[in-house]
């Protein structure tokens, strides 16, 4: 049996309604435990699987040719509290709502259970407080 | 519109300890509940505070002569280049500036990881910077280069000398087209897929004194975690007040300041260097302009609230770019902050680009020093040119030839 591995998948709306994870299961005989999910009907999607056993890379290669963008999550992101400014400038940018405004305080909260580790708030970040740690 | 008090009626009172303080966020609250009249009755100055990128700042320093003398034309700081073309150990920094090698938009979107911006948090946070110099050697300055590792204080002079701060307002930028950009509003997505804003509404410096009755050369302000001074309007200075859409509110636009201050007595939690993917390296500066509560009108605009204040949605996929001015739409603070705005019938993600909360804390920081005594107001030596001047900007047309 293959091993255990965990993967973030990323999809646009246009593909949000497909059944994928159960293709998944029957066409390609994989055991899949979804970790998180976040997903919209308009906008971009996230999910965090874990999945065992099967056709593993055919199912990878399956979920690919849908449009998914897939990733390992070997990572994990965390904000360093001390640089982050409370600008505001990811929280329209991460796809999954782990970083979002606090009303009425306007400060900027990081959710780490949201988040799937796209990673493009690293990035996003103006004086990169969010950082990748392994 | 009777006279509240003059400059030095509020000032006799911060030394008496007497002086009534609120932040503008206090002052929305407060008249909201007494009126624009008992408010301005009641309160001798009102704080107000903006932390953003402010891409025309920099620094202007001496770093003393060394044995034998340079006369430098060429000056880097940690690799960053200063502009050198004045006297012989002065240069001037800017926020944007970057490294020679730095790859910028080459594989895009570049990261401008270390630019002026940064070199000026790690000078003023006192940490040892790198200082390189060239010149061409002269019979008075026959050094022809100087490596080595500096301080700020080290150095004789280091004043911050931004150019343009506290933009009045700013627009909203968003993206009609069919990709993502990358912009000094930030990651723009395609088909109105966010909307960047960039200014604190209610609590910005210009917003709360429209007609700039009390903000002028000499302003004494909170700049940088430390005293500034206003110097001059800033460039591009254009200030505009309309009428917004509903009742009693106003679009505002186009002010501009110019301030100065010693970077030896700042901070670096409120000057931090910031990377803008795709764009360029810049410089967070926060800000904070008292307003003298002089009269009633002046309590009436420093207390309107963000649902009365407009800002201009602009498209960056192709308008500003090309310089074509259209505004697609006009929305309040107060919608921009809700998280969600309403443009061409789709629901669009709002996000700010300058740190409300750190406005809010530089507007009650600013507050605490007046109400402890240890900062006066100064009234304006001379006033800069106000909404009613109608000043106009040139553009850049390009010439043949
Ligand atoms: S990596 Fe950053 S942008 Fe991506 S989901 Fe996590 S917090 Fe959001
Ligand atoms: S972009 Fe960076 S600094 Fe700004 S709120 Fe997000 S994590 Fe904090």
């Amino acid at each position: 049996m293959a091993p255990t591995s965990k993967i973030v998948l990323r999809f646009p709306a246009s593909i949000a309604d497909k059944p994928m994870i159960y293709y998944l299961v029957k066409d390609f005989g994989l055991m899949v435990n979804i970790i998180k999910a976040n997903i919209n009907p308009h906008k971009e999607g996230t999910m965090v699987l874990e999945l065992s056993g099967g056709r593993y890379q055919e199912g990878i290669e399956y979920l690919r040719r849908q449009g998914v963008i897939v990733q390992p999550l070997s990572e994990q992101i965390v904000r360093n509290e001390h640089r982050c400014i409370h600008c505001g400038a990811c929280t329209a940018i991460c796809p999954a709502g782990a970083l979002y405004i606090d009303r009425p305080s306007m400060e900027v909260r990081f959710d780490d259970d949201a988040c799937v580790v796209c990673q493009l708030c690293t990035r996003a970040c103006p004086v990169r407080a969010m950082e990748v740690s392994f | 519109m009777g006279v509240c008090r003059t400059f030095d009626e509020i000032n006799e009172k911060i030394r008496q300890g007497k002086v009534v303080v609120v932040t503008a966020e206090e002052a929305v609250a407060m008249v909201r509940e007494v009126g624009v009249k008992e408010a301005a009755r009641q309160v001798d100055v009102v704080t107000t505070g903006t932390f953003g990128a402010m891409c025309s700042s920099g620094i202007y320093f001496n770093f003393g002569h060394s044995s034998p003398r340079i006369k430098a034309t060429h000056v880097w700081l940690n690799g960053v280049p200063a502009y050198g073309g004045v006297a012989a150990v002065d240069a001037f920094l800017g926020a944007t500036a970057l490294p020679e090698n730095d790859p910028l938009n080459s594989s895009h979107p570049g990261e401008f990881r270390y630019g002026g911006g940064h070199v000026i948090h790690d000078l003023v946070a006192g940490k040892p910077v790198r200082l390189r110099a060239i010149g061409y050697g002269t019979d008075c300055y026959p050094r022809r280069e100087i490596e080595t590792t500096v301080t700020i204080h080290d150095l004789n002079e280091v004043v911050l000398f931004n150019m343009r701060n506290a933009y009045q307002n700013y627009n909203c930028a968003v993206n009609l087209g069919s990709r993502t950009i990358y912009t000094y509003m930030g990651i723009l997505k395609p088909h109105l897929g966010n909307a960047h804003y960039s200014t604190s509404g209610q609590l910005s410096p210009l917003l709360k004194d429209p007609f700039l009755r009390t903000i002028g050369v000499g302003t004494r302000i909170f700049l940088g975690g430390g005293v500034g001074y206003v110097a001059w309007n800033g460039t591009q200075h254009a200030p505009r007040v309309e009428p917004g859409p509903v009742e009693g509110s106003i679009v505002a636009a186009g002010g501009t300041l110019s301030v100065l201050g010693d970077l030896k007595q700042m901070q670096p939690r409120w000057l931090v260097g910031a990377s803008i993917l795709g764009y360029g390296a810049t410089l967070f500066v926060g800000i904070g302009v008292p307003i003298p509560v002089l009269d009633e009108e002046i309590m009436y605009y420093a207390s309107l609230p963000d649902d009365k204040l407009f800002a201009p949605v602009v498209d960056y996929g192709e308008d500003y770019p090309a310089r074509r001015s259209r505004t697609l739409a006009l929305v309040s603070y107060a919608e921009l902050k809700s998280g969600k705005i309403t443009l061409m019938g789709k629901k669009v993600p709002t996000a700010p680009m300058s740190s409300y909360a750190g406005a809010r804390e530089i507007a009650t920081i600013l507050k605490e020093w007046i109400a402890k005594g240890t900062f006066l107001l100064t009234e304006p030596v001379q006033p800069l040119p106000g909404p009613q001047t109608q000043v106009v900007l040139n553009t850049l047309e390009i010439k043949e030839g």
